[in-house]
């Protein structure tokens, strides 16, 4: 009975040194240089999955008006408090325009006047945070392919990086970028009205970017100004987005 | 996870005394599998440790296709009372419980900190999803890898036909084997070379039902594959049901290894473990009652 005492308590000892191990090791590891980038290749063959196996063209799911969410939780920024956006916002952003630049044809400056007034879209689709919860919402927008079209992508574009208004508690602005395939996805709009409604300050007032198929922080909100770039090289950190210079992936797909 | 032996093997010379009076030795699990059983061990372990590191970015889950903030099934946060101490709270359903110290609360450097699981059990152990992320899918990878090529070993192979899938007189034993387990009886001789019925079926549930279905709900999470898996979503419930069933099987694969860890105690860790190892595997053959000489 003592041995069987003495060997439990041994089994019991190293089995929590061996797990102790690891956790301590898994820390350990993810302080390195090294040991991080081997794990940012899973996203590569995630991406690369993900592509053949849900297509760029296929749809996300589309929910009925009662799934709408009673509150759409914001998250990030809340009420951008730069002083060019507080201005835009006390005029309920009648100066507002948003500017197309970069590798196009013909760069253009489109007033939400002039966004309302192409053809919109408007789709019930649900919302998920990196963090794990979901909301759903109707979002009305003009389709992104739409807004290319008109200002006409040179050969070689293949991001469309996302500028905003506001600027994250550590002085850096919010920005994100998404792929060619995805911008010119049926889905992705730049979103002007939320249930039926203009969008909303916390929401990411008077235009945001929805990219169904990716998470939260993909979907930029208060955008000043998107670029077509050939390279995300440059732009921030160069991870092509905010969340995506702290570390967080930049194919938000899973 | 063994391979039923085909010879008996002598002991090699060098080779630790098992720890009972031993007639023979066998070589019980053979390399693949012993190498595939520990690649998931340790993803097994860091997939856990990940995942509640991810849960803890939102410790909270619900039924349905969105999260209804009011109305967890499952939450874990803190109360600050009166006298600013911070106490840790976990609510299922309607019933609430304290749980300072372990879930909503816990110490962080010696400092009470609001987070769902504790640092020790978390990787990294810091509040940190965006590297939670990234050791859960390098690790799902290898996982969900490891398991094709075991699935792939398996059927191909004679290993699930031979071993895994329960016979005819497994399945007019299941009773007997019931008693035995709840006695802690264990098989001798022959016998102890084979999976018992209950072992099989276990081992076919965990792997066959489990895993895929773990895989598939981490899947249902993704919106980018809920463009194609819309069926399965719906199947389940919704978005929050399926990060609720992913959760909950994550917790029936930590009962697997601690039942896991029991039997292979009970039946002798010394020879289980070496068995698991090296691949060899004593058995007793005396003819004697199951007391145990412990």
């Amino acid at each position: 009975m003592k041995l069987m005492n003495r060997r439990r308590r041994f089994l019991r000892n190293a089995l929590t040194a061996a797990g102790a191990g690891v956790l301590a090791g898994c820390d350990r590891l993810s302080q390195t240089d090294w040991a991080p980038r081997v794990l940012e290749s899973a996203e590569h063959l995630t991406h690369a999955v993900q592509r053949v196996v849900a297509p760029p063209s296929a749809m996300a799911r589309e929910f009925g008006e009662a799934d709408i969410s009673p509150v759409f939780r914001p998250n990030g920024s809340t009420n951008p408090q730069t002083r060019e956006y507080r201005a835009l916002a006390a005029d309920d952003f009648r100066g507002y325009a948003l500017r197309v630049g970069g590798l196009v044809a013909r760069p253009l400056s489109l007033s939400l006047e002039r966004l309302r007034a192409l053809p919109s879209r408007t789709q019930i689709t649900r919302h998920d945070c990196v963090e794990g919860w979901s909301v759903i919402g109707k979002w009305t927008g003009v389709q992104l392919s739409r807004v290319l079209d008109l200002a006409k992508p040179a050969q070689r574009a293949r991001y469309v990086v996302f500028r905003c208004f506001d600027v994250m508690d550590d002085g850096h602005p919010y920005y994100e970028s998404i792929g060619m395939d995805d911008a010119r996805h049926p889905q992705t709009l730049l979103a002007y009205g939320l249930n039926d409604k203009p969008l909303p300050t916390p929401n990411g007032a008077p235009l945001r970017l929805r990219v169904e198929r990716q998470l939260g922080y993909k979907q930029a909100k208060y955008l000043s100004a998107i670029e077509v770039v050939d390279s995300l090289a440059g732009i921030g950190d160069g991870n092509g987005g905010y969340w995506e210079d702290q570390g967080y992936e930049w194919y938000a797909g899973i | 996870m063994a391979s039923i032996p085909q010879d008996a093997v002598p002991p090699q010379q060098g080779l630790r005394p098992p720890p009972r009076a031993v007639a023979r030795v066998i070589y019980r699990h053979k390399l693949p599998v012993r190498i595939m059983h520990w690649i998931n061990a340790i993803c097994l372990l860091v997939l856990l440790g990940s995942g509640l590191q991810i849960f803890n970015a939102h410790p909270a889950l619900y039924w349905g296709q969105q999260s209804t903030f009011d109305r967890p099934w499952l939450a874990m946060g803190a109360r600050r009372g009166a006298d600013g101490k911070l106490t840790g709270v976990t609510s299922v359903g309607s019933h609430v419980f304290r749980t300072t110290g372990v879930f909503g609360v816990s110490s962080m450097e010696g400092r009470p900190t609001v987070r769902g699981f504790p640092a020790w059990m978390t990787i990294p152990g810091p509040q940190w999803l965006s590297m939670g992320r990234r050791w859960h899918f390098f690790f799902a990878w290898i996982f969900v890898i490891n398991g094709i090529c075991f699935a792939a070993y398996a059927l191909v192979g004679p290993h699930f036909r031979r071993d895994l899938a329960p016979t005819k007189a497994d399945w007019r034993g299941i009773g007997r084997s019931i008693v035995d387990h709840a006695l802690l009886r264990h098989p001798k001789g022959e016998a102890a070379a084979r999976y018992n019925v209950l072992q099989k079926l276990t081992y076919l549930i965990v792997i066959f039902g489990f895993g895929p279905l773990i895989v598939l709900m981490g899947l249902a999470m993704s919106p980018r594959m809920d463009s194609v898996l819309g069926w399965l979503v719906d199947l389940v419930g919704g978005r929050q049901s399926a990060r609720s069933i992913h959760f909950l099987l994550a917790w029936g694969f930590v009962a697997f290894f601690l039942i896991h860890i029991f039997e292979a105690v009970v039946s002798g860790f010394g020879n289980e473990l070496r068995s698991i190892v090296t691949g060899r595997f004593a058995i007793d053959d005396t003819e004697r009652a199951h007391e145990t000489d412990e």
